[in-house]
């Protein structure tokens, strides 16, 4: 997996979630720093699109001339994770209340699709899931569901049956927030695939 | 102090009390709203206006907090009708007050599945000893604080989420600014602390002493830190994020600006690149005029919101 040198990943820091993806890419032994700017891409093997809110950080990727820059990252085939709000900035096409997507993963998101805060919950993802991320405990707050996924998709693990981690070759998309507990696998496979990228 | 005995933070459980899971989903939602700029709006024009210019959330409310001090009067929770169709009309999350102490307009607020629920002192207490037992709801709470004690009294109780109080409705910062400095000062020098010092300084700060051990350790409350009361300006929001503060929420200083549009996307921009002077300077090309402000020395005491909570 990881080569001698630390793999270097970004956080995109418009919005939100920002500091725990920090820290669990620290933990890791990831070289970890944020993104505002498309110049901060240089040099990364990973980014990371945190939870938050999908407008605020779409109006800021507008804003920043960012959208075409991670286009062509991903298009590299450096590595990807989107959780939450940044799963849905990873999608095809936003269901409902639009909002400009990467296009990135073959898939609809639906926002807020359980409703709002008071329906946010965590849950162990069914036991069908890739063996890699077996019993994972996910937490969702006002969580996006993801429907209609192409061929290219492979869906990793799912929660009541509904598709929850995804993944599309160099990128991965989380409905639920891998960093807001302990069990890092997720940023692992994030960092694995980064080690790809860069060999 | 309004100890109840059974509130242990994070780990209440049990008999309606919150537990450790539901503690970790209301602040999971704080942590979503870190580095954005939270909008007082009064209806659902404005709603989307905030939406549209970049807001992390909108907090519904039939005031703004410089109409409310210059009406006075009651201040009480909004119309249900006006949350509902503030609620609708956006897909951010929807936060809304109630009254110090109101027990039951925070139940209509969790009924409405209303997404954070200020209990805020600028609405008229509705009771002058006792906040909210805030663990027994699904809803997250925030809660204003002028400093460490105040702010770790209200997450013993169960908010998610502290903000400065400041001065709300004054487009003054100097209050939001006193706090800030006031919060993040006490918890610097709680770290320098000796361990058999914590006894006696949480008996000082009249917080719990579990709290106290928690941010001796970790050199942060326990949940997010977000500034208000005053902020009217791109470099408002700038000051607060340099001092600290994870994220602002900008009432009156909006919608009683000369140009509501640019000076939401203004704020929205300047909190994101608050480190970056360039950038805040950018923001700030163009504006119209801010709202007016009061000077505090012409504000009585019995005229000032921040007293308000215990």
């Amino acid at each position: 997996m990881m080569t001698a040198d630390r793999p270097r990943a970004g956080v995109l820091a418009i919005q939100g979630a920002v500091e725990k993806h920090l820290v669990a890419l620290d933990k890791l032994g990831a070289e970890a720093r944020t993104v505002l700017r498309v110049e901060h891409l240089a040099g990364l093997d990973a980014v990371i699109l945190p939870g938050g809110e999908s407008t605020t950080i779409s109006k800021g990727l507008e804003r920043l001339g960012l959208y075409e820059p991670l286009q062509a990252f991903a298009g590299a085939g450096k590595a990807i994770l989107g959780t939450c709000a940044g799963a849905i900035l990873l999608a095809r096409e936003c269901s409902s209340h639009a909002v400009r997507t990467l296009r990135l993963l073959d898939a609809r998101a639906a926002r807020n699709a359980y409703g709002t805060q008071v329906d946010s919950f965590a849950a162990a993802a069914d036991a069908d899931g890739a063996v890699e991320f077996s019993g994972m405990r996910c937490v969702f707050i006002r969580a996006p569901q993801f429907g209609d996924p192409g061929p290219a998709v492979e869906v990793l693990l799912r929660v009541d049956g509904r598709p929850v981690l995804l993944r599309q070759g160099n990128v991965l998309a989380a409905t639920f927030h891998p960093e807001l507990t302990d069990d890092l696998r997720v940023h692992r496979a994030l960092l694995d695939r980064a080690g790809c990228g860069a060999s | 102090m309004a100890e109840d005995g059974t509130g242990r933070g994070a780990s209440g459980n049990g008999g309606g009390r919150m537990t450790a899971e539901s503690f970790e989903l209301k602040v999971g939602l704080a942590e979503m709203m870190k580095g954005g700029v939270i909008m007082d709006v009064t209806d659902h024009e404005q709603a989307k206006i905030a939406e549209t210019a970049g807001a992390c959330a909108v907090m519904a409310l039939e005031r703004v907090p410089a109409d409310i001090r210059r009406d006075g009067g009651v201040a009480r929770m909004s119309a249900v009708d006006m949350i509902e169709s503030i609620q609708q009309s956006v897909s951010i999350p929807v936060m809304a007050k109630v009254r110090i102490g109101h027990i039951m307009e925070a139940r209509v607020l969790e009924a409405m599945g209303v997404d954070f629920i200020d209990e805020s002192e600028v609405l008229t207490p509705a009771d002058e000893e006792h906040h909210i037992d805030k663990h027994g709801f699904k809803s997250p709470f925030v809660c204003g604080a002028r400093n460490l004690g105040e702010a770790l009294r209200r997450i013993a109780e169960g908010a998610a989420m502290i903000r400065t109080k400041g001065e709300a409705g004054s487009g003054n910062i100097v209050e939001a600014v006193r706090h800030l400095r006031a919060v993040c000062g006490e918890i610097r020098a709680l770290q320098a602390l000796r361990s058999e010092e914590l006894m006696a300084h949480s008996k000082e700060l009249q917080a719990p002493y579990e709290l106290v051990c928690f941010v001796h350790e970790n050199g942060r409350l326990p949940v997010p830190n977000f500034a208000a009361g005053g902020i009217a300006t791109p470099p408002d929001a700038a000051l607060c994020r340099l001092l600290g503060a994870e994220a602002v929420f900008v009432g009156s200083g909006i919608f009683k600006s000369a140009d509501p549009e640019a000076r939401a996307r203004a704020i929205v921009r300047a909190n994101t690149h608050w480190d970056d002077p360039a950038e805040v300077r950018a923001a700030c090309e163009g504006l119209a005029s801010a709202m007016e402000g009061i000077e505090m020395s012409t504000l009585e005491e019995s005229e000032r919101l921040a007293n308000r909570g215990w």
